[in-house]
């Protein structure tokens, strides 16, 4: 078994990546995403619903992290952005091709609301040993994303455990 | 229709709900979040790279598949506090989902906001795909809405 390089272990528990989000919640997006599960939840179709239980438009809480995954493309990027990017970092310095995600857990406070720009960090909370699994030969890792709307609330905190492995 | 706490005691089942996943839902629901990840819309990618024999549905599409689940049921005065789901296996296209849920417990907190935890599963067939507990909190009265909670009366 491999020990943990000294260098990742001393990444648990650091703040990483905090990022202003590149695109404000939108209404139509909304849309698409119960639409996407014939979600008929009145709260985002019907305007005078989410006036009197809201206080207007909000976003389905499950729809937190949607609002952080960066473009497909963009002008002068030249490297793919990658959403979660501790869990790709490890990956690579791990030298683990594959991975996937287990486990995970979403945590609601603030609504999020169309026109809101969210703010958001990265904290590595664990690193296993190295596991055997069906899948391969590898570690799992324990990831916990914090969101802000921009006025600082905390809208949400959204907590993976993925896995990395050699096939 | 809106669930009221003293509605809901623990052992409660709630309605199942089948769904026939096509193509289609799996890259509609990864498209719709965001996930441009390859496994999630190319077939060659998902079973020459991932191993696996199609492309499947992705966690946060199932994060929105078990809010509706929930929300169905609860009404728009439901309010999502917390989900936590692990995945055991990935749900293909032709595949048939079941989401059936159990309340396994109800609490008011020391804010008086009435809460129910509920265990939801996803199968095909017999084969358990994903597990999900959720935290829902629940209007005590037809006037009560959790959604005007906010700093230290929200604790999910």
């Amino acid at each position: 078994m491999s020990v943990l390089p000294a260098d990742v272990a001393d990444l648990i528990g650091q703040v990483q990546y905090e990022e202003t989000g590149k695109f404000p919640v939108e209404q139509g997006y909304i849309w698409t995403a119960v639409s996407s599960v014939e979600n008929g939840n009145p709260l985002f179709w019907d305007g005078v619903v989410a006036d009197e239980l809201t206080a207007g438009p909000i976003a389905p809480p499950s729809m937190l992290s949607t609002w952080f995954r960066p473009h497909h493309w963009a002008p002068g990027r030249t490297k793919q952005a990658l959403p979660l990017q501790v869990h790709f970092d490890l990956k690579e310095r791990l030298d683990l091709p594959e991975a996937v995600m287990s486990d995970n857990s979403l945590t609601f406070y603030e609504p999020v609301r169309p026109g809101d720009v969210l703010s958001t960090r990265q904290v590595l909370r664990s690193v296993s040993d190295e596991k055997t699994t069906k899948l391969g030969t590898g570690r799992f890792w324990e990831i916990d994303v914090e969101y802000r709307n921009q006025n600082g609330d905390l809208v949400g905190v959204e907590s993976w455990t993925g896995f990395g492995y050699r096939r | 229709m809106t669930v009221l706490y003293d509605d809901v005691k623990e052992g409660l089942a709630l309605e199942p709900l089948s769904y026939d996943v096509s193509s289609t839902t799996v890259v509609l629901g990864a498209l719709a979040t965001r996930d441009w990840r390859p496994q999630h819309h190319d077939f060659h990618f998902a079973t020459e790279r991932n191993g696996v024999r199609d492309i499947f549905l992705n966690a946060p599409n199932q994060a929105a598949w078990f809010e509706r689940y929930v929300t169905d049921w609860t009404g728009p005065r439901g309010r999502l506090g917390r989900m936590r789901f692990r995945m055991k296996g990935s749900v293909f296209p032709g595949d048939t989902m079941v989401f059936t849920g159990t309340v396994t417990g109800t609490e008011v907190d020391d804010t008086g906001c009435a809460w129910a935890e509920v265990e939801v599963t996803v199968k095909v067939g017999d084969e358990v795909k994903t597990t999900c507990a959720v935290r829902v909190a629940l209007p005590t009265d037809p006037e009560d809405n959790p959604w005007s909670r906010r700093g230290d009366r929200w604790q999910p």
